[in-house]
């Protein structure tokens, strides 16, 4: 795309202006979720949008996510497009019944006559302590039940052309945004369009070690990559924006090419979505692989608050470095690293 | 009092109106279908010591907030803080009425309670700073507060989450034939959620030993009671299901534990449970430390009337009209934030946990 016609915007502030073009062009996508009217605005994203689409298509929910989700289902059934709001993943949970055994289920066992136009959004939250119940990343538990799609967009563009996407489409469709990509700049296309499902971005080329990474890690993983770069090691960094449907092949050709698979992820790796791309490569890359592949995700533990625990919890840049260290057999170069030693500030 | 000063507002420490408020609360309306609810507590009935008590309960709870507020600023307290400043009368007077051995559960906004049950200031603070001696050795942060041995079983980040669990422990009770009451503290916007309702559907039909408290500070993050609920009688939302409820001011302390005891005493002979609304007030901001008590998504007035029914300055002059000597009241201050001092020493000399903590304690 000719770069004139692309412009730098922020993560958060994409997600407003494409819900806004969304509600513009089509009376029937309406936003609903807690505080989506309020002048927080679920951190900017919503922000404006009552006041141009009213309160009728921009809704306040109570506090009563699971009979609200049923509510977003039965406004899609009814001829609406909801596009339902959540401040944090975690909340989810007490969607999940109308989730899983309605939304994800419609099409099908109605024999394919009907569907659920039905968007939800959440956030997943990361550092300054947010703890057992405010962090979680659920895309795991989503990509287990046939039925529902799920996305999670890392730059601005990818949630424009992904939001779109979603909204346009017929199924029910989770889109996981991550609180610490909101800040972040990207460039995004000035012509609105949605993404095509299934795609997988390869955001850096490298020769000796598949990083797969989404959402967040992205940053995360870029990071490692400078860091590794200095040390002439180069890794391929690859993100599976869209999960259902995932389209496998980047990854497997890139494991292919580089003979080295580290596959991480947001959430628990036990049964999670690492476990998942990771049996993919293991069925189409495995005779290709030099060393076994890994994967990273939360320690199996619920999030703690406190600092150093929280560190230990995540994945972060500096355990995706000594992680490929290890897979290329070599070793971690002594020395006090700091974080700052490696920063990626954007845009993307 | 010195005033002391926020980061966008000044608080007002402590504000004793002129005019002292009069011993009485809104007066509670008689329920359609059950007796009328019991009248104000007799204020006068109530001794001297006690007062004291809750006087010096609720300055721990306002003193340690506001010592909070001015600790974030230097980033040790790395975690979201709810702060209960203005609500403080809600969690001393229901906490005072309650017998040792009772149950409470609470919310993310639960330094008043943990405070109020008697919970250790310097497991507090530690749990602030996310140390190994906070009450939760530093994994849950300023949102799950945990004191057992006071009878804080537990506080929840998810909204109502806490009510059904309370409701099972009133199950556990009954089954065992123990004489614990189990309380439920929760906000006006748990009342949105399904499973208070079919949580009080259950405690009615087991007749369970719970008294539901509804804290009602009149605000889902900025979001009015009347903005989700087509009736804003909260405490009767449930009245068709044979739920006893009433509602009064929850700013007077006095008033708050002469509510309770009535209450509690009804729930504790195996009347079944309650609900006691009490209305009160956020001074601060939804979560972080500073007072947003001019933003915009307040009503106007609301600030002024927050401040005339301080639950702070309403028992400090129930105290003066006994004879209490503002030295006596200065010296209780002092005592406090010395107390307080000890506690946030000890908490940053606590250590973080080790690395070696992160996966201890997901199973037992
Ligand atoms: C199930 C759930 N949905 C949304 C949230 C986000 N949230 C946190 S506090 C809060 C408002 C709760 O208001 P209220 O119950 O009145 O308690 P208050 O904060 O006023 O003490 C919301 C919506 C949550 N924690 N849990
Ligand atoms: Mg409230």
């Amino acid at each position: 795309m000719n770069s004139s016609r692309r412009r730098l915007m922020s993560y958060g502030e994409t997600i407003r202006q494409t819900l806004h073009h969304a509600m513009d062009r089509d009376p029937s996508v309406l936003v609903m979720g807690i505080g989506v009217d309020d002048h927080k605005a679920v951190f900017g994203s919503t922000l404006g949008l009552s006041k141009d689409f009213g309160t009728r298509r921009v809704i306040d929910t109570p506090i009563s996510e699971a009979a609200m989700t049923g509510v977003a289902i039965g406004a899609a059934v009814g001829g609406m497009r909801p596009v339902h709001v959540h401040m944090r993943c975690d909340f989810l949970y007490l969607a999940m019944d109308q989730l899983m055994n309605l939304a994800a289920k419609w099409s099908y066992m109605f024999g394919g006559r009907m569907s659920v136009p039905l968007v939800v959004r959440c956030v997943i939250g990361r550092s300054w302590g947010q703890g057992a119940q405010h962090s979680q990343s659920l895309q795991s538990f989503f990509m287990h039940v046939p039925g529902i799609k799920v996305v999670m967009p890392t730059t601005s563009a990818d949630v424009q052309g992904l939001l779109l996407a979603a909204i346009a489409d017929p199924n029910p469709v989770l889109v996981i945004e991550h609180r610490l990509l909101y800040g972040i700049q990207g460039m995004v296309p000035s012509v609105f369009r949605a993404a095509p499902f299934g795609q997988t971005h390869v955001r850096r080329t490298g020769k000796d070690v598949t990083v797969v990474a989404n959402s967040y890690l992205v940053v995360e993983a870029l990071k490692a990559a400078e860091f590794l770069s200095r040390h002439g090691i180069d890794i391929e960094i690859v993100d599976p924006v869209s999960l259902v449907p995932l389209n496998a092949g980047p990854i497997v050709e890139s494991v292919r090419k580089t003979g080295r698979a580290l596959v991480t992820d947001t959430s628990w790796v036990s049964c999670g979505t690492s476990a998942e791309i990771a049996a993919l490569i293991a069925e189409k890359a495995w005779d290709r692989l030099r060393v076994p592949l890994r994967r990273l995700g939360n320690a199996p533990a619920t999030c703690p608050v406190s600092q150093p625990l929280e560190k230990a919890f995540y994945p972060d840049a500096w355990k995706i470095t000594r992680n490929v260290f290890e897979m290329m057999g070599r070793k971690f170069p002594e020395g006090k690293w700091k974080d700052d030693d490696i920063q990626f500030k954007g845009p993307f | 009092m010195e005033p002391v000063k926020g980061r966008r507002e000044t608080i007002v420490f402590i504000s004793v109106s002129p005019n002292p408020p009069k011993s009485q609360t809104s007066a509670p309306r008689a329920h359609p279908v059950h007796p009328p609810a019991t009248p104000p507590v007799r204020v006068r009935s109530l001794s001297t010591p006690l007062l004291w008590r809750f006087y010096e309960s609720l300055l721990r709870i306002r003193l340690s907030e506001q010592r909070i507020s001015r600790l974030y600023p230097t980033d040790k307290i790395q975690s979201p803080i709810h702060l209960s400043t203005g609500q403080e009368a809600v969690s001393v007077g229901v906490c005072q009425a309650l017998r040792k051995g009772d149950h409470v559960y609470g919310t993310y906004r639960g330094h008043g309670l943990y405070l109020a049950l008697g919970g250790g200031l310097k497991g507090f603070f530690a749990e602030m700073f996310a140390k190994t001696h906070g009450c939760s050795h530093g994994k849950g942060g300023s949102m799950h507060l945990v004191a057992p041995e006071v009878g804080l079983m537990g506080c929840s980040a998810i909204v109502a989450s806490m009510i059904p669990v309370a409701t099972g422990d009133a199950l556990a009770a009954s089954i065992q034939g123990s004489s614990r009451v189990i309380v439920a503290f929760f906000g006006d916007g748990a009342v949105d959620a399904g499973v208070f309702y079919e949580s009080v559907n259950f405690a009615l039909l087991k007749k369970l030993p719970i008294l539901f408290v509804l804290e009602n500070n009149g605000y889902a993050v900025h979001s009015k009671v009347a903005e989700r609920h087509s009736r804003t009688d909260l405490h009767r939302v449930l009245a068709g299901v044979g739920l006893r409820g009433r509602r009064l001011e929850g700013n007077d302390v006095r008033q708050v534990y002469g509510a309770a005891q009535e209450a509690l005493r009804s729930v504790r002979q195996g009347a079944g449970p309650l609900l006691l609304e009490l209305t009160t007030y956020r001074w601060q901001e939804h979560v972080g430390p500073q007072s947003d008590i001019d933003g915009s998504y307040r009503r106007p007035g609301e600030k002024a009337r927050a401040l005339r029914r301080d639950p702070l300055g309403i028992c400090r002059h129930a105290l003066l009209e006994r004879g209490a000597t503002s030295r006596r009241l200065d010296a209780l201050c002092a005592r406090t934030e010395s107390e307080i001092d000890r506690a946030v020493a000890f908490a940053e000399k606590s250590p973080f946990p080790g690395v070696g903590q992160l996966l201890r304690g997901v199973y037992r």
